[in-house]
């Protein structure tokens, strides 16, 4: 009986998220949810986002009240078929507040899980969540870090081994990018995976982590399982040169969020606090040098300097080109016309930053390549 | 990267890390090792509250524990600042600054203008201020109003541990005179720091809390004492925007007016006594800038207008509280019959 | 004293330009046309040369009020210190600092100060930083027996000598702190006698006399750059005018200063040395007179002539960045 019964539960963005506050319910009582349909939109002090459902059934019940703050895996709401009784719904919800338990104060967070690891000289830092399989590793794109993929990490790592890693000039790691360069940085990354002694992964990468990872890839096919490509640089030349300038220029929030919330379909996610843990992450001692020097080797004029397009139907490990189709960054026209060895998901009404805006789907997506 | 240490260890870290980058930049300043020629341990004291505690193990003699002559390393910190030294001299408690305010005010402020723009002088003098730790009249005082007033000089104060490295390190490479004020009631606050250096830029205002019923624009403690009022306010729908200066010379004009301009009410909290105070200087800005955005007049809350008092019960009443800027909001609110 | 004969030339213009800078000052002044106060050093000129003679690009002067004469001998430019006076553009702090705030960093002049004491405790700094870099520079307070009792100047004493500075302190005892004569307001009979207090050594020196100061000053020099231990030395001096241009002086004895011009005139006294000495001629000293006579006319016609600094110069350079 309860077998049809779900939880909606408050989810974990991030490891240092332990509570989130109810923003607004965008369903209703009798609303039939699809699998990856929206139904609350939660504030956290790092983000605001929508949780997403990943099953299919008729919204039974809310139990979280918009304004409260609960802790994470707390119930929200429940789920089940039409036929469900009210009564077996008491009970469930009943039967889950009982045993709920709020996860304790002690619980690792963000900073005792990363790790850091030797890489020719320089300290990168990653997160390694769940065990055995082939591993992922997620690539980040420019001026972010592994906390990109807040929404995607714990969802992926439920079935394998996955690896966040920071690129240098970027969250943790050493500031020194060398010459900066696509090719520079997936020699790097590279090198991480046998500093790791990971013979084999697949790799996901977003917008310059794209082209990393392809780069990487190319190089390397032995060492690629599969290859997924998310707003992706490198199969074009084109990339919003201003939105790059604008970025490494910025000093101040005024200048900083107008580029800031391109990245996003939906501005409203650029919050205060995502503003100031950017410019902090940019006023650490030697990253403005850093990104300037990837900017300029990456991007050289507004224009992409390493372009893979013509390279990518080499690859017989499986591809996969995930972009939204409002990517005011890397243009989606990117994800046309690519060889039949790529599948090309196209996301209408997304943007740069589709991994957090739909990270549902994505994962799915993603769970889906690499089974 | 979570790691929490407190004001006390940021501003030492932030110490630490400059002097290990530039060698110009030297620590001197009343018992800032302590045991100066004494039979007993070196660095014995560290500071009189153990800011400075490990920099002479570091550093030798780029630390320097000095005379009580305020006057004179005050004045020898400025003129060694003009001559290739990045000093940061320690007046050890802002109440001080009489005897060597000459030295801060008529020269260091003044060198760069009175010498035709030829004048650089890098010096940071760190102080103590604020009251609660029952040291009375000439040790608790909020003296920051007065060296906001000087054309010339550049006044922080922080609230919190990551502004507080931050803001030191920003001061250290700055090239013009800065006086960091350092609340002493914050020194054992913890809060998250990253390891690396960084800096924050000065005039840059922090909205610590964001809200749209009601504007509390204030600095240094007084940002913890509005974040208690705006949890207690927000129980009952008051949704209360927290604005912590960070620096009041320069000052971020700016996001006070933004704030004002959303939420057209204003409560100005500040610790330092109420005449010629911050809290006059962002009132009468805001109301000479943005007088059409507002809803209801303006209200400060400070300490009055008295030395700071012994007795704990009396410097208790004499410290503006949580209650007090409730009371305030809910006047400004129009809900205080 | 063995200086040699460019040596003393260079001592004698030295004088000579801090000279008629000062008598032209207080002819000019008294047209009205100079803005705020001058304090005039003419009857002094034999200490700030004395001791500048000494010092290179590695040494730091401060200076008081009365401070045109250490800027001269520090090697501020003469164009720029009388434009500045003037409170012209082409000044030497483009006219925003005036007669008691001339300075010029780049020659180690750190300046003249409107603050009685304000000067050693920079000092203090300047010595501090020569030993800390390395420079092996002096640094030099000039100041008079009113601020040889002011505060500053006692801590600044006592700092120099705790942490061995390479400084020198310089009272200038011209017996008159504005209106009040220094044997009211100094406790002791020489300021000189402090320094014992301050474990340092107090010399006492003629001030008229350019060769005793000259000597004392060596010595002081040598002691600061080799041995970074500093010196008191008080200068037993007279100025020739009042504590500023308009003070009727009506404290001082009457034919005071005439008598002193008569008898003790530190550039007579100079003339009369060497040119007894056989060391120079009359008619080279006369050549440096008529020379500086024309470079102190066209510094004044320039100043004259100068434009004030543009309105816009009121907001400028109070930070380097705000």
């Amino acid at each position: 009986m309860s077998d049809s019964i779900r939880a909606i539960c408050m989810p974990k963005w991030g490891l240092s998220m332990k509570e989130g506050t109810v923003a607004a319910w965008l369903m209703d009582v009798g609303d039939e949810i699809s699998s990856g349909d929206e139904v609350m939109d939660v504030e956290t002090e790092k983000i605001s986002s929508a949780v997403e459902v990943s099953e299919s059934g008729i919204l039974r019940r809310l139990v979280a009240e918009e304004g409260q703050i609960l802790s994470v895996g707390a119930l929200l709401g429940v789920l089940a078929n039409a036929d469900v009784s009210d009564a077996d719904i008491d009970a469930f919800v009943t039967e889950f507040q009982a045993n709920y338990v709020p996860p304790a104060d002690d619980e690792e967070d963000e900073g005792a899980a990363t790790e850091t690891v030797e890489v020719g000289g320089r300290a990168i830092r990653y997160l390694l969540r769940g065990e055995g399989g082939v591993p992922v590793i997620l690539v980040h794109g420019f001026g972010g870090d592994l906390n990109n993929w807040l929404f995607n990490h714990e969802a992926l790592a439920a079935k394998r081994a996955v690896y966040a890693l920071d690129l240098p000039g970027h969250g943790v790691s050493a500031k020194d990018v060398g010459g900066g360069s696509v090719a520079d940085l997936a020699v790097i990354v590279h090198d991480f995976m046998a500093a790791l002694s990971i013979e084999t992964a697949h790799m996901v990468g977003h917008s310059l982590g794209g082209a990393i990872s392809l780069k990487l890839a190319l190089d390397h096919p032995d060492n690629v399982a599969s290859l997924t490509l998310i707003g992706s640089a490198g199969l074009g030349s084109e990339i919003d040169g201003d939105y790059l300038a604008g970025f490494v220029s910025a000093e101040r929030r005024k200048d900083l969020k107008p580029h800031v919330e391109k990245l996003f379909s939906d501005p409203a996610l650029v919050t205060r606090q995502l503003i100031n843990d950017l410019l902090a992450f940019k006023r650490i001692d030697g990253v403005q040098a850093s990104l300037e020097a990837i900017n300029a080797a990456f991007a050289p004029g507004g224009n992409q300097a390493l372009v893979l397009r013509d390279k990518i139907g080499d690859l017989t490990v499986p591809v996969m080109a995930i972009w939204g189709a409002g990517d005011q960054i890397v243009p989606a026209s990117h994800a046309e016309g690519l060889p039949d060895n790529v599948r090309v998901e196209m996301m209408a009404g997304q943007g740069h930053m589709v991994q957090m805006e739909a990270a549902s789907e994505v994962n799915r997506l993603i769970d889906e390549l690499i089974g | 990267m979570a790691r929490n240490i407190t004001y006390q260890q940021a501003i030492g870290e932030a110490l630490a890390q400059e002097m290990e980058r530039d060698e110009t930049v030297i620590v001197m300043g009343e018992d800032v090792a302590g045991g100066a020629g004494a039979p007993g341990e070196d660095d014995a004291w560290g500071g009189v509250l153990g800011v400075t505690k490990g920099l002479y193990g570091k550093f030798g003699d780029r630390v320097m524990d000095t005379p009580i002559t305020e006057s004179a390393f005050i004045g020898a910190a400025v003129g060694a600042a003009t001559a290739g030294l990045r000093p940061v001299a320690e007046l050890m408690f802002i109440d001080f600054m009489g005897v060597c305010f000459d030295q801060i005010f008529n020269q260091a402020a003044k060198f760069r203008y009175m010498f035709g723009g030829k004048a650089e002088t890098p010096v940071v003098i760190r102080t103590m201020y604020g009251a609660g730790f029952r040291a009375a009249a000439q040790h608790s005082q909020c003296l920051y109003p007065i060296f906001t007033h000087i054309p010339g000089l550049k006044v922080v104060t922080p609230s919190t541990p990551y502004d507080a490295k931050g803001l030191l390190i920003q001061a250290i490479r700055d090239n013009d005179p800065v006086i960091f004020c350092e609340h002493k009631a914050l020194y054992t606050i913890e809060g998250d720091v990253p390891e690396e250096a960084y800096t924050i830029p000065f005039g840059e205002a922090n909205v610590t809390r964001e809200g749209d019923d009601i504007s509390i624009v204030t600095l240094g403690r007084m940002v913890h004492v509005a974040e208690e009022a705006a949890t207690a306010l927000a129980k009952d729908g008051i949704n209360c925007e927290i604005v912590d200066l960070r620096t009041t010379s320069p000052m971020d004009t700016d996001t006070i007016i933004e704030s004002v301009e959303n939420t057209g009410r204003l409560v100005v909290l500040d610790e330092a006594n109420p005449r010629c105070s911050i809290a006059t200087d962002v009132s009468a800005m805001v109301c000479q800038e943005a007088f059409g955005a507002l809803k209801a007049p303006i209200r400060m809350v400070t300490a009055p207008h008295v030395p700071v008092p012994f007795a704990d019960n009396l410097e208790d009443s004499y410290i503006p509280d949580a209650a007090q800027v409730q009371q305030a909001v809910l006047t400004v609110m129009g809900k205080n019959g | 004293m063995q200086l040699s004969k460019d040596e003393l030339l260079r001592a004698y213009r030295m004088m000579k330009t801090i000279r008629e800078f000062e008598e032209r000052l207080h002819v000019e002044f008294a047209t009205g046309e100079i803005p705020g106060f001058v304090h005039l050093y003419a009857g002094e000129e034999a200490s700030a040369t004395g001791f500048c003679m000494h010092l290179d690009e590695r040494d730091k002067i401060a200076s008081n009020h009365r401070g045109h004469g250490h800027s001269i001998g520090k090697g501020c430019d003469v164009d720029a210190m009388m434009a500045e006076i003037y409170g012209k553009a082409t000044g030497l702090c483009s006219g925003k600092g005036g007669s008691m705030h001339i300075a010029d960093l780049s020659k180690g002049m750190m300046g003249a100060n409107g603050i009685v004491g304000g000067g050693p405790p920079l000092v203090c700094g300047a010595g501090l930083a020569a030993k800390k870099l390395k420079t092996g520079g002096v640094a030099i307070a000039f100041f008079g027996d009113g601020a040889s009792n002011q505060g500053t100047t006692m801590e600044s004493l006592n700092l120099a000598s705790v942490w061995n500075l390479p400084c020198i302190f310089v009272v200038e005892n011209n017996g008159y702190a504005e209106a009040t004569s220094s044997k009211y307001s100094v406790s002791c009979d020489d300021a000189a006698d402090r320094a014992s207090a301050f474990n340092m050594p107090g010399v006492v020196v003629d001030g008229h006399d350019f060769f005793a100061v000259y000597e004392a000053a060596g010595e002081a020099v040598r002691r600061a750059r080799e041995d970074s231990a500093p010196t008191l030395i008080e200068v037993k001096i007279n100025r020739y005018y009042g504590h500023f241009e308009g003070d009727a002086q009506t404290y001082r004895g009457k034919d005071e200063v005439k008598n002193i011009r008569a008898t003790k005139d530190c550039l007579d006294k100079f003339r009369a040395k060497v040119t007894s000495a056989k060391l120079l001629e009359n008619s080279d000293l006369d050549a440096i007179d008529a020379d500086i006579a024309e470079i102190i006319d066209n510094a004044v016609d320039r100043a004259k002539a100068a434009p004030k600094p543009p309105v816009a110069e009121l907001l400028t350079d109070v930070y380097i960045s705000y």
